[in-house]
């Protein structure tokens, strides 16, 4: 037996000594354009978003929706945020793009016009990616090529300091004009780099940039000597020039015919169209997109289809608060409570539970599902009660209960809840409707959905124009913007150039950008999370006062519950009636530090490489 | 012997063998004390206030937090051996001391055995003369304040609260506190009433009096007051 084993090896050791078939060597991967577009594709598909349709609590932070899901109510359940939220230190994906970038660059085989697009789109990933971290971390180490260990021992070589975080915003500007020549200039490339993305994406850090530079200076806290984190006040006027120019090359059709998305009559079908219509979409500019059956599918419309006729036995999960929908105007352009009650305090009576949100913005029903508004072709069942003449409220604690009301069974309160606590039901009075998928099957597990998540899109291309020409002194052409924005909507009254405040632009941003990640951004660049997150609870009473004002406080998400008022016989009987009410299970109120605006750095990070500083207060 | 009787002995060893090597020693040292000015405690919010500690030397550069307790007292437990303490720019009512202009507000202690030290720091107003009372359906509260740094960092005070609690946690952020309402701010005086909950049916409540200095996050309290009802 020793000598059958120790014979067997020897012979034929070339058998061992093969090709992979499982791994490309450099020159197979980069000797053709259609492996190259697969490396790229493995980039592109590691872009980070801050909010995705693939995680929707992402989407849906910052109390401007509850979450009906029992594992969650946490989040209502605490006073704030960890340091260390949110941040983003992927250099491994840095190290992949360089790589990239350094390997196509060897390559002799493909065509040079291919290869410069390459490049250009390989360099748009690294610099979305380093906007990604500055908005989050400030200034990071800036690395433009791989770095490879020698083994001395001795790796300082490899450290590298924090850049200021004017000087990665910079980098983002300075990238983007070096690559828009290279890329397409077509309104179809849209999961791909076009020159559309590339100006969207840099009028809107320059934008950052020069919200920083300007805002920044009423929260002296939050900066660093050095600069990682804080820009000069000084520099906000180039910037919001560099902004308002990158926009409105786009605005122009500079680079491509993009327009406002006004398919469809109907203005909040229109509205909600946006983010599922995917053929020939004028507005959407870079989106990460999905396709059914191709491994690539996303859960959004499972997890928050109305539960009542849902196609899995979940959904509802995103309810959004009241503060978002009594934010949405009337379509004269007012700030406006939703009317529940009259100048005595007594209910207003409505026939039909939407009654209350009749002549709103159609923006509110293109992004919110209200009561009595429907969803792949059924009306959501949305009361919590049976309120009498007398005042007594009967309400159930199941979904669609029956009971016994003064002698006649009845359902008592709606298949879609508002129950408190009972999960996939619609706690706050609502569901959301942005990015729902109205095919059949969308909210299957088995099918799932292939709506796409916009990344850039021409209404925020708009509205980062008109605020950049609000900040450079020119209210005119910002009102301009705004109201094509608004006109979409069918708001009647345009805004004149005297309409024009800091406040008018936070709210339109505020509505229109509603769920797409970008909140967040807009509260920390301006400055005002801390104030609109200030720990303190909110109540019923004061809820609807201040109506877009840019630091109304919203540190927990409130509901708006319709009942069914029964007075058999008698007056007003059926109509429904309103009340403002708080999710029970929200028990905390959130705060936002100074320690919050820009994310923590990890211990290990700043023990690897005491170059790093660590943010502030911290 | 038999065979099972060696893997029996193997066991034990096994179970003798695997303890020693690997293990450090623990921490052997208290280090305790309280954030005073001229010996008074400052008092602050519950897990708002935190203080690091540095030690150079084992190529980790990453600080031990120490989080003040609400009447700014800390403990915790380090081996011997020579710290760096910091207090965070912007955190508490207060501002560290700058011991020398290269040291900057960096203090070094050196820790061997149990080590009790209070920091002396200087707080943007201070708070005295509190008195709690209970009536009927409320907690009456008044103080006095006094301004401390009065030279170019003076700060206002941008509103003052009175907390109420149904446990001697009682602080302005979280769930530490069941009701507040603003009070009135005077001049070097404040007052002010919160209502008890009316469903409230413990026989003792606890009150604390909270300040917010403008531009500076963490509050500054008062100590509590447990007040029986």
């Amino acid at each position: 037996m020793i000598p059958f084993l120790l014979g067997s090896c020897s012979s034929d050791s070339e058998f061992l000594d093969r090709e992979p078939s499982n791994i490309l060597t450099q020159d197979q991967a980069f000797g053709s354009p259609d492996i190259v577009l697969s490396v790229l594709a493995n980039l592109y598909n590691r872009y980070y978003d801050f909010g995705t349709v693939e995680d929707w609590s992402s989407l849906a932070q910052f109390n401007v929706a509850f979450w009906s899901e029992a594992g969650r109510y946490g989040y209502f359940q605490n006073g704030g945020y960890g340091y260390g939220d949110w941040g983003t230190w992927d250099y491994g994906y840095i190290r992949e793009m360089n790589l990239f970038l350094e390997r196509l660059e060897l390559s002799e085989a493909l065509d040079p016009a291919d290869k410069a697009r390459f490049a250009a789109e390989g360099r748009f990933l690294r610099a979305s990616y380093y906007f990604t971290m500055v908005k989050r971390m400030g200034g990071v180490p800036l690395i433009l090529e791989s770095e490879t260990y020698d083994f001395s021992g001795d790796a300082t070589y490899l450290q590298h300091p924090r850049e200021t975080e004017s000087a990665l915003y910079d980098f983002v500007i300075s990238e983007a004009d070096a690559i828009l020549a290279d890329l397409p200039s077509d309104v179809n490339t849209k999961s791909r780099a076009s020159k559309g993305a590339v100006l969207a994406m840099k009028a809107r850090a320059a934008l950052y940039a020069g919200s920083i530079a300007r805002y920044g200076a009423s929260t002296p806290q939050v900066s660093l000597p050095g600069g990682e984190v804080g820009i000069p006040a000084s520099r906000a006027e180039g910037y919001y020039t560099t902004a308002l120019s990158a926009a409105q090359s786009i605005i122009n059709g500079e680079v491509g015919n993009y327009s406002l998305y006004e398919k469809k009559p109907e203005l909040s079908e229109n509205f909600a169209s946006i983010f599922y219509d995917k053929s020939n979409n004028p507005e959407a500019i870079f989106v990460e997109d999905y396709k059914l059956q191709s491994g690539k599918v996303h859960g959004f419309t499972i997890a928050n289809q109305p539960r009542f006729g849902a196609e899995e036995e979940e959904g509802g999960r995103i309810n959004p608060a009241l503060s978002l929908v009594q934010s949405f105007e009337t379509l004269d352009g007012e700030y406006a409570p939703l009317p529940i009650e009259d100048g005595s305090g007594n209910p207003i009576y409505y026939d039909t539970p939407e009654g209350v949100f009749a002549n709103r913005d159609a923006r509110l029903m293109g992004t919110v599902i209200v009561p009595g508004s429907s969803f792949k072709g059924r009306e959501v069942d949305i009361f919590a009660g049976i309120q009498l003449a007398d005042g007594t409220v009967i309400s159930g604690d199941s979904r669609g209960q029956q009971k016994d009301v003064m002698g006649t069974d009845m359902k008592v309160v709606g298949f879609d809840g508002p129950i408190d606590g009972l999960e996939f039901t619609a706690q706050t009075g609502f569901y959301i409707r942005k990015y729902q998928d109205p095919k059949a099957g969308s909210g299957q597990r088995g099918t799932q959905s292939d709506v796409w998540f916009i990344r850039y899109r021409y209404a925020e291309v708009l509205l980062n124009a008109a605020e950049a020409a609000y900040e450079l002194g020119q209210p005119a052409v910002a009102a301009g913007y705004l109201n094509q924005v608004r006109g979409r909507a069918g708001i009647t009254t345009d805004l004149a150039a005297a309409d024009i405040t800091f406040d008018r632009i936070v709210h339109e941003r505020f509505v229109e950008l509603a769920f797409e990640g970008l909140h967040f951004f807009d509260l920390k660049r301006w400055r005002i999370a801390h104030e609109v997150l200030d720990g303190t609870p909110m109540d019923a009473a004061t809820i609807t006062d201040n109506i877009g004002d840019a630091t109304k406080r919203l540190t927990q998400p409130f509901g708006l519950w319709p009942y069914k008022y029964y007075n058999p016989g008698g007056a007003n009987d059926g109509t429904y009636i309103y009340k403002i009410v708080k999710p029970n299970r929200v028990t905390g109120a959130d705060r936002f530090q100074f320690g919050n605006y820009y994310s923590e750095i990890g211990a290990g990070i700043l023990n690897n490489n005491p170059l790093i500083v660590r943010n502030p207060n911290q | 012997m038999k065979i099972s009787n060696y893997i029996c002995l193997f066991a034990v060893a096994l179970l003798f063998a695997s303890c020693e090597i690997d293990n450090y020693e623990e921490p052997e040292s208290f280090f305790t004390g309280q954030i005073v000015y001229n010996g008074e405690p400052i008092e602050v919010g519950a897990r708002e206030v935190r203080f690091q500690l540095f030690q150079p030397g084992f190529g980790n550069l990453g600080p031990l937090d120490m989080h003040l307790d609400l009447d700014g007292s800390f403990s915790g437990r380090f081996f011997d051996g020579d710290y760096k303490l910091k207090f965070i720019n912007g955190q508490g009512p207060f501002k560290a001391y700058e011991v020398n202009e290269q040291q900057g507000d960096t203090i070094f202690i050196s820790l061997r055995g149990n080590t009790e030290m209070d920091i002396e720091v200087l707080p943007y107003y201070m708070l005295s003369n509190e008195s709690f009372s209970t009536g009927a359906t409320a907690v009456d509260a008044s103080a006095n304040f006094e301004q401390i740094i009065t030279d170019a960092d003076a700060r206002n005070i941008d509103f003052a609260r009175l907390y109420l609690n149904d446990t001697e946690q009682v602080s302005n952020n979280g769930d530490y506190h069941m009701v507040w309402t603003d009070m009135t701010v005077g001049t070097g005086t404040l007052s002010g009433s919160t209502g008890i909950p009316d469903d409230y049916n413990k026989p003792y409540i606890f009150a604390r009096i909270g300040v917010k200095i403008a531009g500076v996050e963490d509050m500054l309290f008062s100590p509590v007051q447990k007040l029986d009802l």
